[in-house]
């Protein structure tokens, strides 16, 4: 594949393979810009890009707005509460206002799965994604991959189990997606009000017990798990949840040396993840958020139309 | 009243058993046989059906109370667009059709801009509530044809059993919109592969087939009729089947979406293609079709549902429920029963736009019989027609089947003697 030809990305469904794989080498060749001592390229001067955060998110948005600065573009952060939405304005008029205001990129993150294609099918402006409902959230999957592939060197025939809330996860959708169609083998574990079977139609193992699981297991990634707020019908709680789903030390000592701990934070400690677990040797956590910044200026950087391949 | 004389089409009138040529007399407003003499206005109707008038008893024209959606002009003509000469109004209007003088607006309102027939539902329940029964007398004195709080149904069973109890001292036909709400929650799709796919939530089968389980025990209950309104899921068809061959007074209904599209067509995030109950998988179209064919199913209607093009131009979820119907749905239906998967044939199609729903809601419609009203529809059943929503007469368009081609349509819509509408030559 040589070239890119969308200008908005919605998910990773919609991707081919070499488009994904494209997206991971252009931002490969960009992890190397943040390692310099100046970190800014000039590939996207004189664009403006809007961070539209319709739901509250602090690292997506700070990591969307430092790729931006890194590629040179202007960035201006919206907030739900600060914009005319509260006003009783729709989501299409407000859209249509900051493309008459010239913004080049608008990245979309809203509780509404869906809402990021509906701008795009009405906008000029590149549309991405930052996490739409419970749809996908498409740079955290491919941060995700991006890790993986770093550390291990290959996607095709690893073995990934993700845990956790799968039925309301944009995260877990995207990887799904993503790392089928590179040739990963996939499990989802949890609760199976959370992981119901129609899941396995998407190219994935369903199973309910990590124990069997943890062995054989090349990466982890350990989904974030509400139950305070909502969920309360689909498992009776934090401590049965932790008992069964929960990766403590105990379980970790089962995983292969070489298995990737991930998870897509903010992070429950003693839930879904041991607090030494998380700080641990083989958890990627942070790593992961590094990364996000070079996968986010690949994204910005194909979508917004630049032109050659950082050097 | 107009004298119309209707020559040489094949004339198919499924309450009187005729499927014949011949020539159809409309004389002061009546069907009237061959007349000695006098003035006719004469239609030519070679190489065409003269049916007796369609009949849609599922539309939403949103007057009083919602007329930026439609009215009951503009809803009247896109009917009278897809061949209707009567249709019957659902009383989720604003305020609800819950009174005597509500529905004496509507009746009063349609004599005056209505270009067809309007039929009047009452509410069920003050306000759509599902709490305290309307006062179906007087309802009935109005002229009501059925009670329904369509839009909403009611999920307390000693409410729902206690409305059937009463209307049947009024003869009337009790129609519900079959949803449990806690088993649908603030399910948008139907829940299956492309729900867990799109991340939006599911609404189960079970959330209908519950509803339709528990009305068919209380129509043997109570032995009064109930009608299940819009089947979208195969389960259903199953109880309906069921019960029917018991002699259990339950009937349901059909709309076009429900049979020509699935669950797949949501991919796009449109929401022209969101509608409650929502569209299932290929299984329940098979379903739903075995249930037409076999007479399970024995009503088709559209659930015209106008909303405001800035109404459904939001965010999916937030979108409200509901398409446009009237002007479709025969072609859509004909195309598919008839020609395509050959469910049902030409006349019974006929059948269950005319007589099936006359039966139903005792009305004095849906036969060519002698002294009937002059309501006659002409059809050309291989025309192959597309639809263009930017020409509809709706006031609405949120249509899933813009430019969407079908073969057989209605071409002329014949309403007491008077042509009202026409298709372009």
């Amino acid at each position: 594949m040589k070239t890119w030809t969308r200008k908005d990305l919605i998910g990773l469904d919609e991707l081919s393979a070499e488009e994904i794989q494209f997206l991971l080498d252009t931002a490969t060749a960009f992890k190397g810009v943040g390692e310099r001592s100046l970190k800014k390229v000039p590939a996207l001067r004189g664009k403006t890009l809007v961070n539209f955060f319709v739901e509250p998110s602090t690292r997506t948005r700070t990591s969307f707005e430092i790729a931006a600065m890194r590629l040179s573009a202007d960035v201006v952060n919206i907030t739900a509460t600060a914009s005319s939405l509260q006003k009783g304005e729709t989501l299409k008029d407000t859209a249509m206002n900051l493309q008459a205001l010239h913004a080049d990129i608008i990245v979309l993150r809203h509780s509404s799965a869906g809402s990021p294609k509906f701008l795009a099918d009405r906008l000029d402006s590149c549309i991405i994604n930052a996490g739409d409902g419970s749809h996908e959230h498409p740079t955290q999957g491919l941060l995700d991959i991006f890790t993986m592939r770093q550390k291990h060197g290959r996607i095709a025939g690893l073995h990934v189990v993700i845990v956790g809330d799968i039925l309301f996860s944009r995260v877990a959708r995207s990887n799904i997606h993503g790392l089928v169609k590179l040739g990963a083998r996939v499990t989802l574990v949890g609760p199976t009000t959370l992981v119901p079977k129609g899941f396995e139609k998407l190219g994935v193992r369903v199973v309910h017990r990590l124990d069997d699981v943890l062995g054989d297991a090349d990466v982890i990634n350990l989904l974030r798990i509400q139950h305070e707020r909502q969920r309360k019908e689909y498992f009776p709680g934090l401590g049965e949840y932790v008992s069964l789903f929960g990766l403590t030390k105990a379980r970790a000592e089962r995983l292969k040396p070489d298995c990737l701990i991930m998870h897509p934070g903010p992070i429950n400690r003693g839930v879904e993840i041991d607090s030494d677990v998380a700080d641990g040797a083989r958890s990627v956590i942070l790593e992961q958020v590094s990364n996000g910044i070079a996968v986010r200026m690949a994204v910005l950087y194909l979508c917004a139309g630049g032109a050659g391949l950082p050097t | 009243m107009n004298n119309l004389l209707i020559k040489n089409g094949r004339i198919i009138d499924p309450a009187n058993g005729r499927d014949e040529k011949g020539d159809v007399f409309i004389s002061k407003g009546k069907i009237t046989p061959r007349p000695d003499g006098g003035a006719f206005e004469t239609i030519d109707a070679s190489g065409l059906i003269v049916a007796p008038g369609l009949i849609d008893i599922h539309v939403h024209l949103r007057e009083p109370g919602q007329s930026h959606k439609e009215t009951i002009a503009t809803g009247t003509r896109a009917a009278a667009a897809g061949g209707f000469t009567s249709i019957v109004a659902m009383p989720n209007t604003s305020p609800a059709a819950d009174s005597a003088a509500t529905i004496t607006w509507i009746r009063e309102r349609a004599k005056q801009q209505a270009c067809i027939n309007v039929f009047c539902t009452g509410a069920i329940t003050k306000g759509l509530q599902g709490e305290e029964l309307a006062p179906f007398g007087s309802l009935a004195a109005a002229g009501v044809v059925a009670l329904t709080d369509d839009g909403r149904c009611i999920q307390n069973h000693e409410v729902m059993r206690r409305a059937v109890e009463y209307a049947r001292m009024f003869g009337l036909p009790v129609m519900d919109h079959c949803q449990d709400y806690s088993l649908v929650g603030g399910g948008v799709m139907h829940e299956g592969e492309w729900s867990l796919r799109l991340g939006l939530p599911g609404w189960p089968r079970m959330g209908e087939e519950m509803i339709v389980a528990r009305n068919i025990m209380l129509a043997e209950l109570c032995q009064s009729p109930i009608h299940c309104q819009h089947i979208s899921s195969g389960g259903s068809v199953r109880l309906l089947r069921e019960a029917r061959s018991r002699g259990v007074p339950v009937s349901g209904e059909v709309c076009p979406h429900h049979i020509a599209l699935t669950d797949a067509s949501l991919k796009t995030f449109d929401t022209n293609f969101k509608m409650n109950p929502p569209l299932r998988a290929e299984e329940d179209v098979e379903a739903i079709l075995e249930g037409i064919a076999d007479g399970t199913l024995s009503i088709l209607c559209s659930d015209h549902a106008p909303h405001a093009s800035y109404e459904k131009e939001v965010e999916f979820d937030q979108a409200p429920f509901g398409i446009t119907g009237l002007e479709t749905e025969f072609a859509v239906f004909c195309d598919i029963l008839v020609h395509k998967r050959k469910v049902i044939s030409l006349g019974r199609l006929i059948e269950l736009f005319t007589a099936e729903p006359a039966k139903l809601l005792h009305l004095d419609r849906g036969t060519l019989s002698e002294g009937a009203p002059g309501d006659v529809t002409l059809i050309d059943p291989e025309l192959a027609w597309t639809f263009d929503k930017e020409r509809s007469v709706s006031l609405s368009h949120n249509t899933p089947f813009d430019n969407h081609t079908w073969k057989g349509r209605a071409v002329a819509t014949i309403v007491s003697g008077k042509i009202v509408w026409q298709a372009a030559k």
